[in-house]
């Protein structure tokens, strides 16, 4: 049996066509994805990604629980901060990759995870815990929106409870603010200003036709595929997985490896990794022609052979890109093979488009 | 829900096909295939003068999901190409019967008659799910 969200009535009676993902019935496109892609560049959209699950961690030792847990560093954080993290095996693969955020109260975090992944993550979190005093909750009476564009804030933040607004229109990146009913953290996953909010449901509901009648365009899951992707912003299962390293996909900066002996789950496999030399990495690609680029087609480099691992149409720069791992040594033009033919592509750096703006034209 | 227009003739592989007066044949995909496919963001044709056998793969319609194969209903020779697709490739989401033709082929027999008709090819794609 598939989930809904608390919104999928409303989603079909905009429109949307539905399709399963991750165990939830979710909102593909609202009539038009490019459409819905231009509107989060060019002014604000909203998705429903209520079917990611979130994870509120308490306890005296939750700190060093989550310190234990994952890649990167929470103890970096100061209250209201948050971090982009991967949570590895100890083989060294990726779990999952989350967004933690240190609440105001002390020893209080809140973890974001996928959709796909819920369980096993779940699974994996009860099995470290031992030891520690740490509790983790799963908030499955929550909705999550994602309010994301450069019109995003000022449309959003005159609907927040009065007390949040002032904090809200002021946060900075990776902060958030909350109230006892809303959280708004000014995250996303598009390359855009704007807000995450996690909200009960009853609220969640008022707040999504609020943002439509503000004129916020509702955006499904292909708009927030293309708008990632032009991020250069990694897809779990697709650019990384448990059986590749955060050091091949891109996410090295993600991963605290510093010199503080910091044992979490990983950091023996990722040291030998490093030590043995990493012979691949995750790079962005533009393809040189029409056609357009998909996962799992091979790349030709001068440093040997590689494979996009996430591919597309870029609505904004009107041209197919991609996220390819490729040997560490390569660089300048590539061959990408589209259907029995090799194409012309330029090995580029992601992101691609962030805040409007064509980096990598 | 999609539609299949009456005076058409369809293959399987969800083109149509529609004889002029001339003698010539317009080729184009359904409104099944548009909508199965989304949003399309690249069209490739075949170059005019080319001679196409019935069922060769002669065209390539990318879309926002994934690419597909177009194949020739019929042999001839290609003389004409929707040139319109170049710059807006969602035509053929928005008139798959009309302004979002393909190609337009000169048969080599006057065979189009052996592909589905309209009541045809709605009972091919009602099957199909």
């Amino acid at each position: 049996m598939t989930r809904r969200t608390a919104l999928y009535d409303r989603h079909v009676a905009a429109g949307a066509q539905i399709v399963p993902f991750g165990g939830w019935d979710m909102p593909l496109h609202y009539g038009s994805q490019i459409d819905e892609h231009h509107a989060v560049r060019r002014r604000a959209g909203v998705f429903d990604v209520s079917h990611m699950a979130v994870i509120d961690v308490t306890g005296g030792q939750s700190r060093s629980w989550l310190q234990h847990l994952l890649a990167n560093d929470v103890g970096r954080l100061h209250d209201g901060q948050a971090l982009y993290s991967c949570m590895l095996n100890e083989s060294g693969g990726v779990i999952d990759d989350l967004i933690v955020y240190r609440r105001a109260e002390p020893e209080a975090w809140r973890v974001v995870v996928n959709a796909g992944t819920r369980d096993k993550d779940l699974a994996w979190m009860r099995s470290t815990l031992r030891g520690f005093d740490a509790v983790i909750a799963e908030r499955d009476d929550v909705l999550m929106l994602a309010v994301q564009g450069p019109a995003a804030r000022e449309l959003t933040v005159p609907l927040l409870p009065a007390g949040l607004r002032a904090a809200a229109g002021a946060l900075r990146g990776f902060h958030a603010v909350e109230s006892p009913d809303l959280f708004v953290g000014a995250t996303g996953y598009t390359g855009e200003d704007g807000f995450e909010i996690i909200v009960s449901r009853a609220t969640g509901v008022v707040l999504w036709e609020q943002l439509l009648s503000a004129g916020v365009t509702p955006c499904g899951l292909g708009a927030r595929d293309t708008l990632r992707l032009e991020a250069g912003m990694n897809l779990y299962g697709q650019d990384m997985d448990e059986q590749t390293s955060p050091l091949v996909s891109g996410l090295g900066w993600t991963v605290a490896l510093c010199a503080d002996g910091r044992a979490f789950s990983g950091r023996a496999a990722l040291e030998k990794q490093q030590a043995a030399g990493v012979g691949q990495k995750l790079v962005g690609l533009v393809l040189a022609e029409r056609g357009v680029m998909r996962r799992g087609q091979p790349v030709t480099t001068a440093a040997g052979g590689g494979e996009i691992t996430s591919g597309g149409f870029s609505p904004t720069m009107n041209v197919s890109i991609a996220l390819a791992r490729v040997p560490t040594g390569a660089s300048g033009s590539c061959a990408v093979e589209i259907r029995g033919a090799g194409r012309p592509a330029r090995i580029v750096k992601p992101p691609f488009v962030r805040n409007g703006r064509v980096l990598c034209a | 829900m999609s539609d299949v227009q009456a005076g058409l003739r369809y293959t399987r592989d969800h083109e149509w096909v529609r004889t002029e007066a001339d003698g010539t044949v317009v080729v184009g995909i359904t409104d099944h295939a548009q909508h199965q496919l989304g949003e399309l963001v690249f069209v490739e044709l075949p170059d005019s003068g080319r001679t196409l056998t019935a069922g060769e793969a002669c065209a390539v319609v990318e879309s926002v999901k994934a690419a597909s194969d177009v194949y020739a209903p019929v042999a001839g020779t290609v003389v004409a190409t929707n040139a319109a697709l170049d710059g807006q490739p969602n035509l053929v989401n928005a008139s798959p019967f009309g302004d979002g033709w393909l190609f337009r082929l000169k048969p080599d027999a006057s065979d189009a008659s052996r592909l589905l008709d309209a009541a045809a090819y709605t009972d091919f794609i009602a099957a199909e799910g």
